[in-house]
């Protein structure tokens, strides 16, 4: 089993952290948010919205940044970001203006807009997947390791413009990370996971407090006794 | 549906096939690759019509220019629909080929939508490809299309898409059944309607077997029904049973094309079939 009984309410316009290690089921919690995975028991809801009976209201306010750059790798990060749009009913007169301004603002120099994305780096195509997300205006943003592969510096501009983003209008977003500065950073609430069971829900300095760790590398530690980094099993279907 | 979801399941609509014509033109190699080889493949059919004579086929009864049109109607007809009918089956294949299914899967988009954008560009695709084959088999063979009924034929054309859609719907099914095994399978499903459809042969040459699965195929009355009009100059009035039976499996095979997909579409979330890509 990926994921144990989980009960979480995740209050609309915060950022939510999921950290745990590989195959602690949070990749699994994330694709059944996306209605990408049915559970095999119990309900999830978005924005009141049951992500199995109703999963095309909850992919309409719904979209996911993963870790593997998901595009066709021939076409160039305008002509996917177009096709993104259009599914997402975003597209119009000013989509070009719009994806220019988004990669401006995640520092990915303009000449690759054309250029196929096969061509691009991993952290180059990182940006152009969250990019993507941004430009369909999601009410809820699901981001699994979104910052892998990028160096600090585009981590900070990827911070950035979810702070930029967030600011504009509320926005939900839930990301899975191992980068316990970026969790800091981003997060308002954590939740640790390992097995498929939550093993702490807090504020970040919350957790430090109640469990004795100095930072939430820490805190972790504290509860399983491994490290974020540690391998562990691919996660399977639940 | 209420006129915003109409219109942004056009857009959808229009973003499927967008999408297509960007993917093609980045592969315009293979391209050119496969128009070749459909023109040596007509060409192929063409010259082993010409070649019957020789062969020893002959007599007061046979006639060669109409056997040599028969032949390419034949395949120049069945170079489009299975064209058609390999897009639109392979729209899942293609999108684990690139990785992109969970995103696609993910999209605020009905399937039914989805399906028919890959179509729609597969229809007007493969037109286009046949068209330029079509001239090359004219200006090789010099085909004479005199007593042709081209508004007959261009009827039974466009009915006969409608089943091949509801087919190729159930076909696309098949990579979302089997990660591993379903393209494969779409190959044998295509080389069955080869056989059984009379592309190259009337069916009563057919053991009786595969003569009642050659009834069942659309294809079978989509090449009947185009050949009574190319070659015997049939009209509009003419093909309307043809047309009546062509839609009426189109009504049929839509949508339990639909249904299919969506219960394998809801299996392969159960299973966590949409991630894996072997």
């Amino acid at each position: 089993m990926a994921l144990h009984e989980l009960d979480l309410i995740v209050q609309p316009g915060g950022v939510t952290g999921i950290l745990g290690p590989n195959g602690s089921g949070k990749s699994t919690l994330i694709r059944i948010l996306g209605t990408l995975l049915t559970p095999d028991t119990g309900t999830a809801r978005v924005f009141g919205w049951d992500v199995v009976k109703e999963a095309l209201q909850v992919r309409r306010h719904v979209n996911r940044v993963s870790v593997e750059a998901a595009f066709f790798k021939e076409l160039s990060p305008w002509e996917n970001m177009v096709y993104a749009a259009r599914l997402y009913g975003s597209a119009g007169s000013g989509t070009r203006r719009r994806v220019v301004e988004i990669l401006e603002l995640l520092g990915l120099p303009l000449d690759v807009i054309d250029q196929p994305m096969k061509q691009l780096s991993r952290g180059q195509q990182q940006k152009v997947a969250i990019a993507r997300s941004f430009l369909t205006a999601p009410s809820l943003l699901l981001m699994d390791e979104p910052t892998t592969g990028l160096d600090p510096r585009s981590k900070k501009e990827v911070q950035t413009v979810l702070e930029t983003l967030r600011a504009e209008r509320e926005i939900t977003v839930l990301v899975c990370t191992h980068d316990m500065n970026e969790a800091e950073a981003l997060c308002e609430r954590v939740l640790m996971m390992d097995g498929g069971r939550v093993l702490a829900d807090g504020r970040p300095a919350e957790l430090c407090r109640i469990h004795g760790g100095a930072t939430l590398e820490g805190v972790f530690m504290h509860l399983t006794g491994k490290t974020l980094e540690a391998e562990e099993p691919a996660e399977v279907a639940p | 549906m209420t006129v915003t979801v109409r219109h942004s399941e056009m857009g959808a609509l229009l973003g499927f096939a967008e999408r297509q014509l960007y993917v093609y033109k980045r592969y315009w190699v293979w391209e050119v690759v496969w128009l070749f080889y459909s023109v040596v493949s007509v060409l192929s059919i063409g010259f082993l019509a010409s070649g019957l004579g020789t062969l020893g086929a002959g007599g007061e009864s046979f006639d060669l220019r109409k056997a040599q049109l028969y032949l390419l109607v034949g395949a120049l007809l069945w170079g489009y629909l299975s064209l058609v009918f390999m897009e639109a089956a392979y729209a899942i294949a293609w999108e684990r080929w690139e990785g992109t299914i969970e995103y696609t899967f993910m999209a605020p988009v009905r399937r039914m939508t989805h399906l028919m954008g890959i179509c729609l560009f597969a229809i007007g695709y493969g037109l286009a490809r046949t068209f330029i084959v079509l001239l090359v088999a004219v200006a090789i063979f010099n085909i004479d299309f005199s007593h042709a009924n081209v508004a007959g034929a261009l009827l039974v054309l466009a009915a006969s898409i409608v089943p091949l859609i509801g087919l190729a719907i159930l076909t696309s099914v098949l990579p979302l059944l089997s990660p591993q095994k379903g393209e494969q399978m779409s190959f044998a499903v295509q080389g069955f309607m080869l056989l059984v459809s009379g592309v190259y042969y009337p069916l009563s040459v057919l053991p009786m077997p595969l003569q009642v699965a050659g009834a069942a195929s659309p294809l079978t009355y989509a090449l009947s029904g185009m050949r009574h009009s190319l070659l015997e100059g049939a009209g509009v009035g003419d093909q309307l049973p043809t047309v009546g039976i062509l839609l009426a499996m189109g009504a049929a095979l839509i949508p339990a094309g639909i249904l299919v997909f969506s219960w394998a579409e809801r299996r392969a979330k159960r299973l966590g079939l949409l991630k894996r890509s072997g």
